[in-house]
């Protein structure tokens, strides 16, 4: 394989933003994660937690809160407005003022029927859901103080809504208000200071969990309005509970960074009677943990340092798997950086190293890409794409939906992914861009596209959208060429060999796939790794690969890398790594001559960089590697609460 | 080789009361424990022993109160063998014989005839590998009866009694060994497995160290080596069983116990604080600071008035309502005693190292500590790894008057710091009071101390390291600031540049010897000049004596290999023998010497005279391992044996400390029946009178019928005169717990005053004295019943013996006191 040459890149300046809300879809297994730039994620629990669709925020448009009403999606923010996302074309469909003042909180009710919404001026208000949009229904009576919190009862007939001080409960039929749970002040706490409370859940029984500014989770009768008992959990707030589906266990996020689970539990065995116990502590946040979702065997926190942390509850789980560990997302599963071939320097989005370019406008860069020449660099909104010439800065404006951009390999076809999984193509010059023509699949299923790669001799260019699905176009005739066969698992990454002209797909589930575009079929090579299956340690690797690049000299080098590691694949080599261990290259090196030899194999590992962002490998066999440490992410954070640590 | 018989190895006192899990009874009256291989009765009021229960013959391994009668107590032995007593009387109602040794008991309401105990499994007698064994006990009603149906409830289990717990309602039984944690439910005959990962990424050490369960909830509370606090639930399931975690104890979490009501868990741990949580509110907890020494036991009464905590430094403490209200100590040993052994001749007391920085005062005839003297006083702190003060060296002079301590803390050179400390006897305040204290009275430290024994000069002689030895003499000229007279150095020696090893006054206080190497140097203690030097190559001299009485002229020494002594009239070795000795000690009282000898892993005694060859008692094979440290106790009433080979044993008793820090004496066959035969009358005289509390309140209730009913005769009047005696001695000889109320002793005691002077010579002073001391006494106690104090001594004399005839004019005598005296109080009382 021989040695590199290594850029080691830290310039990139990568922020992600804190995690803000989190709702879960239970029939399509959708995780739906709010950050505090606006922007949206979904995650698929059915697909290894593979981050499948993000949509932009806006500058000024913090979500405060998610809500899933069946498959549709709303969130409200602290502008005042309620939005519905368009979860194929992956934006938002429609904004409506809820007149109210800003919107602290969101729900919907079970059956998916109705969202009540709480406001800055006290007054919680229900929205009917229609098929093309949402009706305001009635107002609920008015309070004085902003409504923080809301939760539905099961049934849909009440709904609790917690504020500064005080819970009300209502009757959802009349708006009237059937009880007030009047929460007080922690012991010690001054007078002026209220308790908030944060968060609020009822259960089907009628009881109603709160938390609070004061660090106590309250579990309340909610027939007689009386407090049942009262867990002291921290001494700082309560933040977010979460439920589970059979409503044997709650978990409630704290500022200290901690998820505490309690678990509904019968005192004496054997016996019908329960009680919510406190049980297991979670510590896995160094900041707030803002939201927080139990989904039976697993529970999800996010918060303010930004990492979305899924932790299972292996009680819960028969078998141990790969998807049963600790899995902590840092960094979005895409790729951020474009890097040119030529002795340029790599480009990011939005990049900040040698070269920043300031975009006009409140909406957020979606993708971003860099011709292989490197004279041309496109960054794309939501509503716009601009394509910038790099000696002269000239922007050129085209106002399209995109969601993914590619350029060809001799930079002369800009090819940019839109509505309808159809691709525009657009031809450059030195004057300017026009636009040459519009591939469209064979069979639409209207799902956006994540990602495009085109061939190096201009002929094939593959897009794979969010159905799983990978298209490939023949650009010399340009129509649809074929379909590769659909894989249960999202496609993470892929790239068409320069030589052989073989598709290579990464999926979700560490998966590696060749697919010959002139047979139309997996290749040999392709067939040989599955008919031997890959390595556990592969399998049970828990962030995905985001590029996939070949070596310029020897294209039978396969890189690809993820957050942790980059691997070269010697496609030449048969020999695919024996069960007993995976062997990196660093290990290897250390074993004797003889065991070498034993234990080399096709896939070379290297873990000497940490964080990694991006790698690529240039003509003159020097390597990019760009990392963004954790470190340096936690060090921009604001710092966490103050903490008593024992022996300082 | 009969004779020998006659002397065996006894332990004296001063055994483990911590060694496993006391328990209270259920009206929190009494504490019982396990100390050695008997059970002692404490009073949580008083802290006295009111009953020593003895009968097992290995160490007492567990105590718990009978389910089916509170009075009753099982104890478990090592050597197989559990026993019941009634506690509140000391009686061994039955004893069961199991047959291995056990090595803790639990019981449960749920279970009654059935006991749970731990033993060795039959399959490796070597006792790596325990079981859980439930023991049917049989209900005949023999005294001693064998236990041989034995069933198995759990196997492979921790042998220490804190792993093991019986859950609520006795349904479960759950015990923890390393890193899994088993709970048997009797029910449905399952045991469930818990286990726990070693450690993980952030350092945990999940070893479970003790268990206990909540007594109304489903809840085990585990312990564990990193001090983290486990609570279980659900745990009828294999799979969806959980648990919370509390971390407070920076260090294993030694015992945990739950209050009877649920509402709190106590924890300890080597911090010594005791951890209350609440249960209901879980980041609540109480601290009670400061207990004195690490936690290794926790009790809780019944009632959940009383909690009490053992502590490794062989001390209880009893705490009701989470103060401290008593405490009892019982002999504290450490790891070492680095002081010598000594007698404190005032209190009879055996001085050694107590608890850190202390010396303790420990009463062998009581086997009660008496105090404790602080002699760093500073804070200990409970931590591993901190190097602090620790009293090394101690010296008391003859009469007791003045004591020398060293504190010394750091073993390098370099960060040695040490200091002497003379200390004097404060008659008015009856303790030691700190006298003067020299900071690095030496370069190095010192290795021996002793006290001149002349008894006109206070003197004291230290041996450092440094190659020097100094004179410490008491100033005879008083300071202007300081009202006492201070210690300072008379004089400093040294020899050839050697290094001392150990110094001896000679019984007059005419001769010091101080070795050096192997070097004997004799100096004189009035000039300070070299006598002469004594040497017998090879091997240092460790140890060095003066023999006492008429072998004044003997010097012993011990080198490695050989005991030596040397003649100090001609100045030559008289003789020497080949034996590596331990420990040598003369006896004060006698020119005896008792030398314990190492020998291939055993200890061997000899007690010779220096002026005989033929040794006076050899015994082989004392104990097991080096013996540390013995001394000479002189007896209160000497022995009267003429037996050759006990004879040494007429004046002092020998006690010993061996490796294992037990504390042994010897006791000749005499002496057992002299116990055997108190004993014996105690037993006759409990058959009789219950208690002397029973003794006094049911004869006073017979007396006040009686009142009614008769009038006292004048016959009755003289029967008092031996009985009253009897009051007088069991007033002073009964603990102040179980007396009546003084109302009653005071009648009953100036009766008894009364009648005994009656015969005496001075009889017209004696009522009026009898009158100012019972004026007193109706002072203090108002309620006092005039009429009944006379009349019940009266009716208890009645009950004895017959009347003894008394003269008619000592009757006349009587009859006028009486009523003087009455007329006087009433009149008295009613004003």
């Amino acid at each position: 394989m021989g040695e590199f040459t290594v850029h080691r890149v830290r310039f990139f300046h990568y922020m992600p933003s804190a995690v803000r809300a989190l709702a879960f879809q239970p029939q399509r297994q959708k995780i739906a994660v709010a950050r505090t730039d606006g922007s949206l994620e979904i995650l698929n629990r059915a697909d290894h937690l593979f981050q499948e669709k993000v949509i932009p925020g806006r500058e000024q448009r913090g979500t405060e809160a998610l809500a899933w009403a069946g498959q549709r999606l709303f969130s409200a923010g602290l502008n005042g407005e309620l939005v519905e996302y368009d979860m194929q074309e992956l934006r938002e469909k429609y904004r409506l003022d809820a007149s109210g003042g800003p919107v602290w909180t969101l729900t919907c009710n079970p059956q998916g029927t109705r969202l009540a919404v709480g406001c800055e001026d006290g007054t919680v208000k229900l929205f009917e859901v229609c098929d093309d949009g949402i009706q305001f229904e009635r107002n609920l009576a008015k309070q004085k103080g902003r409504i923080l919190s809301l939760s539905w009862h099961p049934s849909g007939s009440r709904l609790v809504a917690g504020m500064a001080g005080v819970i009300w409960v209502f009757d959802a039929g009349t708006g009237q208000s059937v009880h007030r749970l009047l929460v007080e002040r922690g012991t010690g706490a001054p007078r002026s200071k209220e308790c908030v409370v944060w968060s609020v859940v009822c259960l089907s029984d009628g009881t109603i969990v709160s938390g609070d500014s004061s660090g106590n989770v309250k579990v309340w009768d909610g027939d007689t309005g009386t407090l049942i008992r009262n867990h002291q959990v921290t001494k700082w707030d309560v933040l977010a509970l979460s439920v589970s589906q059979d409503e044997t266990s709650l978990v409630a996020g704290t500022s200290e960074g901690t998820v505490v689970q309690f678990q509904h539990l019968s005192v004496v065995l054997g016996r019908e009677d329960k009680e919510w116990v406190q049980t297991r502590t979670f510590k896995n946040h160094t900041h707030d943990v803002r939201a927080v979702l139990e989904l039976d065997t697993a529970v999800v926190s996010g918060g303010m340092d930004t990492q979305l942390v899924v932790r299972p509850l292996l009680d819960k789980i028969d078998v141990k798997t790969s998807a049963s560990a600790l899995r902590k997302i840092h960094f979005p599963h895409r790729r951020l950086v474009s890097c040119s071939r030529t002795n340029l320097p790599p480009l990011s989005r939005p990049s900040r190293g040698t070269r920043a370019l300031q975009l006009a406008g409140e909406e957020h860069i979606c993708c971003s890409a860099l011709s292989p020449c490197g004279g041309w660099v496109v960054v794309s909104t939501v509503t716009n794409l601009r394509l910038y010439r790099l000696q002269c800065d000239e922007t050129i404006s085209i106002t399209k939906v995109t969601n993914q951009i590619c350029f060809s390999s001799d930079s002369s076809y800009l090819f940019t992914a839109s509505t309808c999984s159809s691709v525009h193509v657009l031809a450059l010059s030195q004057s300017g861009c026009t636009f040459v023509c519009t591939l469209k699949p064979k069979s639409c299923s209207g799902q956006a596209i994540l990602l495009l790669t085109a061939s190096d001799d201009g002929k094939w260019l593959a897009a794979a959208n969010a159905d799983h699905e990978v298209q490939v176009y023949n650009l010399q005739k340009r129509k649809a060429y074929c379909t590769v066969p659909v894989y249960s698992s999202g496609v993470t990454a892929m790239s068409i060999n320069p030589a052989t002209n073989n598709l290579f797909m990464v999926h979700a589930d560490q998966q590696i796939f060749e697919f010959s575009l002139e047979q139309k079929q997996y290749t040999d090579w392709s067939r040989l790794v599955h008919r031997k299956g890959l390595h556990p340690q592969w399998l049970e690797r828990d962030t995905p690969v985001t590029n996939v690049t070949f070596s310029p000299r020897n294209p039978a080098h396969v890189i690809l890398h993820d957050m942790y590691m980059f691997c070269i694949i010697d496609q030449t080599l048969v020999r695919l790594p024996s069960v007993a261990k995976l062997v990196n290259q660093l290990t290897l090196r250390s074993l004797p001559e003889k065991e070498r030899r034993a234990h080399s194999h096709a896939f070379k590992i290297c873990k000497t960089f940490k964080e990694l962002l991006f790698v690529e490998l240039l003509e003159d066999q020097s390597l990019v590697v760009i990392e963004r440490p954790l470190l340096d992410i936690t060090a921009q954070l604001p710092p966490p609460v103050r903490q008593k640590k024992f022996a300082t | 080789m009969v004779e020998q018989t006659d002397i065996r190895v006894v332990r004296c006192g001063g055994s483990k009361i911590c060694f496993s899990t006391p328990i209270l009874t259920n009206d929190s009256r009494f504490l019982i424990c396990a100390s050695g291989d008997s059970v002692k009765v404490f009073s949580t009021r008083t802290e006295e022993c009111v009953h020593v229960l003895h009968g097992h013959a290995n160490q007492v391994t567990g105590v718990a109160l009978n389910p089916a009668n509170h009075l009753q107590v099982y104890s478990c032995s090592l050597d197989g063998t559990v026993r019941l007593w009634d506690f509140i009387d000391g009686i061994l109602i039955k004893t069961f014989t199991v047959g291995y040794k056990i090595s803790s008991i639990y019981v449960s309401n749920k279970h009654i005839g059935v006991i749970f105990i731990i033993l060795p499994m039959q399959s490796n007698e070597n006792g790596e590998h325990f079981q859980l064994v439930a023991v049917r006990l049989p209900s005949a009603l023999e005294q001693e009866l064998e236990a041989r149906e034995l069933s198995a409830v759990l196997s492979d289990v921790s042998p220490v009694p804190a792993c093991t717990a019986f859950g609520q309602g006795g349904d479960y039984i759950a015990s923890a060994k390393g890193l899994q944690l088993c709970v048997y439910f009797f029910r449905k005959q399952k045991t469930y497995r818990f286990k726990l990962k070693a450690t993980d990424k952030k350092g945990a050490r999940n070893a479970f160290t003790c268990v206990a369960c909540h007594p109304k909830d489903d809840c085990i509370a585990t312990g564990h080596q990193d001090g983290k606090i486990r609570l279980w639930r659900n745990f009828n399931q294999k799979k969806e069983y959980t648990y919370s975690t509390q971390h407070w104890h920076h260090n294993a979490v030694s015992a945990l116990c739950f209050s009877p009501e649920g509402m709190h868990l106590l924890s300890g741990g080597v911090e010594s604080v005791l951890v209350q949580w609440h249960c209901k509110e879980v980041n609540k907890k109480n601290f009670l600071p400061r207990l004195g020494g690490a936690i290794a036991h926790i009790c809780v009464s019944p009632d959940g008035q009383m909690y009490s905590t053992s502590h490794t430094n062989n001390k209880i403490t009893i705490i009701s309502s989470f103060r401290v209200s008593a405490v009892i100590q019982g002999l504290v040993k450490g790891g070492s005693v680095q002081t010598d052994l000594m007698i404190d001749p005032r209190t009879k007391a055996l001085v050694l190292n107590g608890k850190p920085g202390h010396l303790q005062f420990y009463s062998l005839e009581r086997d009660k500590q008496l105090y404790s003297l602080d002699i760093v006083q500073q804070e200990y702190i409970y931590q591993a790894g901190l190097d602090q003060f620790e009293v090394v060296k101690a010296a008391l002079d003859g009469t007791a008057s003045w004591l020398a301590t060293v504190e010394q803390r750091g073993s390098k050179i370099s960060s040695l710091e040490f200091s002497l400390k003379l200390w004097s006897f404060n008659e008015k305040a009856q303790s030691f009071e700190l006298n003067t204290t020299i900071t690095a009275p030496h370069q190095n430290m010192i290795t021996a101390m002793c006290f001149s024994p002349a008894m006109d000069t206070t003197m004291l002689v230290t041996v450092a390291k440094d190659d020097q030895f100094k004179v410490w003499l008491l100033g005879s000229d008083l300071d202007e600031q300081k009202k006492q007279a201070s210690w300072s150095c008379e004089h400093l020696g040294s020899y050839h540049g050697l290094q001392p090893t150990n110094c001896c006054f000679s019984g007059d206080g005419s001769l010091l010897a101080v070795s050096f190497a192997e070097v004997v140097t004799l100096w004189s203690p009035d000039t300070w000049e070299l006598l002469t030097t004594l040497c017998q190559p090879p091997g240092t001299i460790e140890d060095l004596c003066f023999g006492r009485l008429s072998c004044s002229k003997y010097l012993l020494g011990t080198t490695t290999k050989n005991l030596l002594c040397w003649n100090l009239l001609t100045c030559a070795l008289e003789w020497s023998t080949s034996m590596d000795v331990c420990v040598l000690r003369t006896d004060p009282l006698s020119e005896n010497v008792a030398a314990f000898c190492h020998n291939s892993g055993k200890t061997d005694l000899f007690v010779f005279r220096p002026s005989e060859p033929r040794p006076l008692f050899t015994q082989k094979a004392v104990c097991v391992g080096r013996v540390q440290r013995c001394i000479f106790v002189p007896r209160e009433d000497p022995l009267d044996s003429c037996d050759e080979w006990s004879q040494w044993l007429n004046r002092s008793r020998l006690h010993f400390l061996t490796e294992q820090m037990e504390l042994l004496t010897f006791s000749t066959r005499a002496e057992d029946e002299r116990i055997l035969n108190s004993r014996k009358e105690l037993l006759v005289d409990d058959s009789v009178a219950m208690t002397p509390f029973y003794l006094l309140l049911g004869k006073h209730r017979q007396q006040q019928q009686e009142k009614q009913t008769s009038v006292p005769s004048q016959a009755a009047d003289r029967a008092q005169l031996p009985q009253g005696c009897v009051a007088i001695r069991e007033l002073l000889h009964t603990p102040a717990h179980v007396l009546p109320p003084a109302s009653f002793l005071c009648s009953v005691f100036l009766n008894s005053l009364l009648i005994s002077n009656t015969g005496g010579r001075d009889e017209k002073e004696l009522p009026e004295q009898e009158v100012d001391s019972e004026k007193e006494e109706v002072d203090s106690e108002e309620e006092m019943e005039m009429n009944n104090g006379p009349q019940g001594v009266r009716t208890q004399g009645s009950v004895g013996e017959a009347p003894p005839s008394l003269s008619r004019a000592e009757e006349k005598e009587l009859r006028r006191l009486r009523k003087t005296d009455f007329s006087w109080v009433t009149s008295l009382t009613s004003s």
